[in-house]
């Protein structure tokens, strides 16, 4: 593995040299080559030493090509054969063309112990000086990983001429390691160690837990704090990382929970359709995807951006029309909306399995919002961190369009008291419609989230329905806040729940706590006070 | 006592319902097993389980009919105690295989072997006994109702929140019986049956005294809900769902009203549950799933709940027309069912029989007034012809 991934890299280092240099003369190097067919061993080892002195592009793929047993001379010295693919015919080492007039007495050239350490130094050497930033890192990453006392030298120098921060500190705590195996001086080790307990990771944690078995009796307390030092902070690590977790999940709980918190807190219907909106949003986004991908390839990146207002706009319109067709007959029968609302999410989801088929659909995540990034012991990717300020955009819109706008305020006013809205000239059959519509529209916005996460199948908004209905219930209906704070004390208490429990238990035990907690107080956290309350 | 109960005082549309089923109960297994194959009115052997699945599911519908339509309760839980009741009959079957599963253990079901366990664990004892088994149907149903009940209705959980809660539990308990360490089979369930108290499950005389079996106790659950609904206590569950706090305030216990219903509805739903097993020959954790429970819902509610037969008429329509659509045409079921939910909250609140009731009761309104108009025409008629007749010797005068 580690073979294949250096040639790999080498392969990419030669393209890249290649191409920065341009095809630089090939021959320069051949007398070099050539050299490698010599009869003694010692003689060989030079040729080596020379090859890796060159500096080269090619000469790692040789050096490869050479500890592979794959490097063909004449018993009696001279110039050097490639064994052709698949055993055919020679080619040419340098250019990999044919090769022409190859002499009958090729032999293979033979290795031994000192002639494979030299080629391997030679590689290592190569890789950690190498101009690509990318293959000193993976080299020194390995060299970390991988620690052998015989690569010090080689570490050495080319600790002398690293530049880049990262790559260094790599290397000087894989320089750290390998002092460990070394006879070094009482003094040197401890800097070491404090070289490697400065990393403070998980990693660095076995090296130094192996370090202690055969570490000198005066160096151990030294090796014994830090590894104290390095298992509390990977205890707070694990804990920031749980919350992280949590606010992650709970994240998208409130993306899928706050659209039902307006229908529910605001006109009581109990919407179970509402994860099907979630699934359209998701297909919204998978739409537009494609079509962007058709009309314009060079936008795709961007396409989640034309997907959220899409979505909106699309099952806001579904909602309302969901709303004018069938729940405004239904007002003050919230358990018949529930029968209603179900029988339209299974119209929905069968429409979806019919028109886009039964399989999971791909939607690709953006160049932007694939990869990761750490902070501390903590990695964080780009997509979970993009959606948790999607949903907390999304929710300081809500709360400003709610407390600030003219319709913000109607709403509430039909919240709190319909019949005198009415009679104050509040039309609060629009405000129904346009308010059944705003939850939907966020549904829809929460899909284009969910898409970016989870898979895009027509059963997609089933998986959320029962999470988002806790959320809102136990947040308190008709209170923003509520659905905020139960949305992220729940994915927190789920993620903290799931290494001791799994993640099962720990759902079952949430559901549990949920029902004991509706018991206490049935009208969820944030209740709303006053007269609302009775009707 | 009970005997005396289940005959006092019922309608007569209940008892002629009863009669009916109980009729079913007899013709359907006569005509499997003894009349001839080609002959009308044969019923093929396919065809007895498939109706007793009806039956159950009018079983559970009826269950849940008492707490909707009777009591207000919405509950969207009570697939999850139908399954308990399919458990409890499924670990008794389990348990009949013995020594004839493919691992060939005297003591352990096989999926118990196949997970290494080496001992039976502890809720699995008593199972092999039928008569615990068939207490365990009533019980475990019973008692998680009486829990959950308890708890639900003291703290005054009610609506739509209660509708949500019981959903919640039905999920845990679908959640929780898909993890293998539960020992209920996992993913699987429990299936393979072989025997049931001694005879072939796969056997056509024994399919068709199941059949009998679930006709007789939907024919005595509707008889027990007939006594319930008619008797003084029904008559104030009626008030608890048409005006809860007003009951209240009457000085009746709600809560303990409720949690009665609850539970008694509950343990139906485990009878049907046990019966269904059998029959279907599986129980798996799918049983538990929220779908299902709503599903539930809308047979009660095409059938007309606040009536007692309607929910067995709306089970056995659904589930005929979801077994002719599924084959017909698979994709067009789930529009066919979603419209129907639609449909029926919009067009039909009061269901097929509660519609049919309120056309009979408003011609029989009608009738009345209609009589008691020509009643008073008469009454007018002869007045003016009396008074006719004391004005003509006036006149003759």
């Amino acid at each position: 593995m580690y073979r294949a991934i250096q040639t790999l890299l080498v392969a990419f280092c030669l393209l890249v040299s290649c191409l920065a240099t341009g095809l630089r003369a090939q021959e320069d190097i051949r007398p070099l080559v050539d050299a490698l067919g010599a009869s003694g061993f010692p003689q060989k080892i030079e040729a080596v030493k020379a090859l890796a002195a060159s500096g080269d592009a090619k000469v790692a793929e040789i050096l490869q090509n050479l500890s592979d047993g794959k490097l063909y001379a004449p018993k009696t010295g001279g110039p050097v054969y490639l064994e052709g693919p698949a055993g055919g015919a020679y080619v040419d080492v340098l250019t990999g063309a044919p090769a022409a007039d190859v002499p009958g007495n090729l032999a293979r050239i033979r290795l031994n112990n000192g002639l494979r350490g030299a080629i391997g130094a030679a590689l290592s050497q190569l890789t950690l000086i190498s101009p690509d930033r990318t293959a000193r890192l993976t080299a020194s990453q390995d060299l970390l990983k991988d620690a052998d006392p015989d690569n010090l030298g080689l570490l050495n120098s080319a600790l002398a001429l690293e530049k880049d921060a990262e790559v260094k500190a790599i290397m000087e705590a894989a320089r750290a390691v390998i002092l460990l195996k070394t006879d070094a001086s009482a003094n040197d080790k401890k800097a070491a160690i404090d070289t490697i307990a400065a990393r403070g990771n998980r990693d660095a944690l076995t090296i130094l837990t192996a370090a202690m078995e055969n570490a000198p009796e005066d160096l151990k307390p030294a090796i014994q704090t830090n590894i104290d030092a390095i298992n509390r902070s990977l205890a707070v690590w694990d804990v920031v990382q749980n919350v992280w977790y949590g606010l992650s999940l709970g994240s998208v709980l409130l993306l899928a929970a706050i659209g039902l918190a307006i229908t529910f807190g605001v006109m009581g219907i109990i919407n179970m359709a509402h994860g099907e909106m979630v699934m359209l949003g998701a297909y919204t986004t998978y739409v537009v995807q494609q079509t962007v991908a058709s009309v314009a390839p060079g936008m795709t990146d961007y396409s989640l951006a034309f997907s959220v207002p899409a979505a909106f706009l699309f099952t806001g319109l579904v909602g309302v029309g969901i709303e004018r067709s069938v729940i405004r007959f239904l007002y003050g029968r919230p358990l018949e909306t529930l029968l209603a609302t179900w029988g339209i999410s299974l119209i929905l989801q069968q429409a979806i399995r019919t028109i886009f088929g039964p399989t999971n659909r791909q939607v690709d995540n953006p160049g932007w919002m694939s990869g990761a990034f750490e902070v501390g012991g903590l990695a964080i990717t780009y997509n979970r961190m993009w959606i948790i300020v999607f949903s907390l955009g999304v929710f300081v819109a809500l709360l400003l369009l709610l407390k600030r706008s003219k319709f913000g305020l109607q709403m509430r006013a039909v919240t709190q008291n319909r019949r005198m809205a009415s009679s104050m000239g509040i039309r609060t059959p629009w405000v129904d419609a346009l308010t059944f519509g705003l939850g939907s529209g966020i549904a829809g916005m929460a899909g284009v989230a969910l898409s970016q996460i989870d898979n895009v199948s027509p059963n997609l908004g089933q998986n959320y329905i029962i999470d988002s209905f806790m959320v809102v219930v136990f947040g308190g209906v008709g209170n923003l806040w509520g659905t905020l704070v139960g949305a992220l004390t729940l994915g927190i208490a789920n993620k903290f729940l799931e290494p001791y429990a799994g993640a099962v238990l720990g759902k079952i035990l949430i559901l549990i706590f949920i029902i004991l907690f509706i018991q206490r107080r049935p009208r969820g956290l944030f209740a709303l006070k006053g007269r609302a309350v009775e009707q | 006592m009970i005997t005396q109960m289940l005959f006092r005082r019922h309608e007569k549309k209940t008892l002629w319902a009863a009669f009916l089923i109980l009729t079913a109960a007899l013709i359907v297994p006569l005509a499997s097993l003894l009349v001839p194959e080609g002959n009308a009115f044969h019923v093929p052997g396919y065809l007895v389980p498939l109706l007793g699945k009806y039956l159950c599911y009018a079983l559970l519908a009826l269950a849940l009919d008492l707490v909707w339509g009777y009591c207000g309760i919405l509950s969207l839980g009570h697939g999850a105690f139908f399954a308990l009741g399919g458990y409890a009959m499924g670990m008794y079957l389990m348990r009949q295989i013995g020594d004839r599963g493919v691992y060939a253990n005297p003591l352990l079901p096989d999926f118990m072997v196949f997970l290494n366990w080496s001992e039976l664990p502890w809720y699995w004892h008593g199972f092999d006994h039928f008569a615990f088994a068939a207490l365990m149907v009533l019980l475990v149903p019973g008692l998680l109702a009486f829990v959950f009940g308890w708890f639900a209705f003291r703290s005054r959980v009610t609506g739509v929140y209660l509708s949500i809660i019981t959903q919640a539990m039905t999920y845990a308990l679908l959640l929780a019986f898909f993890r293998n360490e539960m020992g209920f089979g996992g993913n699987n369930g429990l299936t393979d049956f072989k025997e049931i108290l001694g005879f072939n499950v796969q056997a056509g005389g024994t399919r068709a005294a199941l059949f009998a079996a679930t006709a007789i106790a939907l024919a005595l659950a509707l008889m027990l809900s007939s006594a319930i609904v008619r008797s003084k206590y029904g008559k104030v569950l009626v008030g608890v769902r048409d005006a809860e706090s007003r009951t209240r305030f009457l000085g009746y216990r709600v809560e303990n009203m409720k949690l009665f219903i609850f539970t008694v509805s509950a343990m139906m739903a485990g009878v049907a549950g046990a019966l269904y097993v059998p029959q279907v020959g599986i129980i798996n954790p799918g049983e538990f799933a929220p779908a299902n429970s709503i599903e539930v819902v809308i047979w009660t509610a095409v059938g007309g709940r606040g009536t007692l037969i309607g929910p067995i008429i709306g089970a056995i329509l659904v589930n005929f027309g979801k077994s002719i659509f599924t084959a017909a045409f698979p994709e067009f079921w789930l529009f066919a069912l979603g419209a129907l939910f639609v449909a029926t909250t919009l067009f039909l609140p009061k269901g097929v029989v509660g519609t049919v009731q309120q056309f009979l009761a408003r011609r029989n309104e009608q009738r009345q007034a209609d009589a008691v108009e020509q009643a008073y025409r008469d009454m007018t008629a002869a007045k003016a012809e009396s008074q006719l007749a004391t004005l003509e010797p006036q006149a003759a005068e």
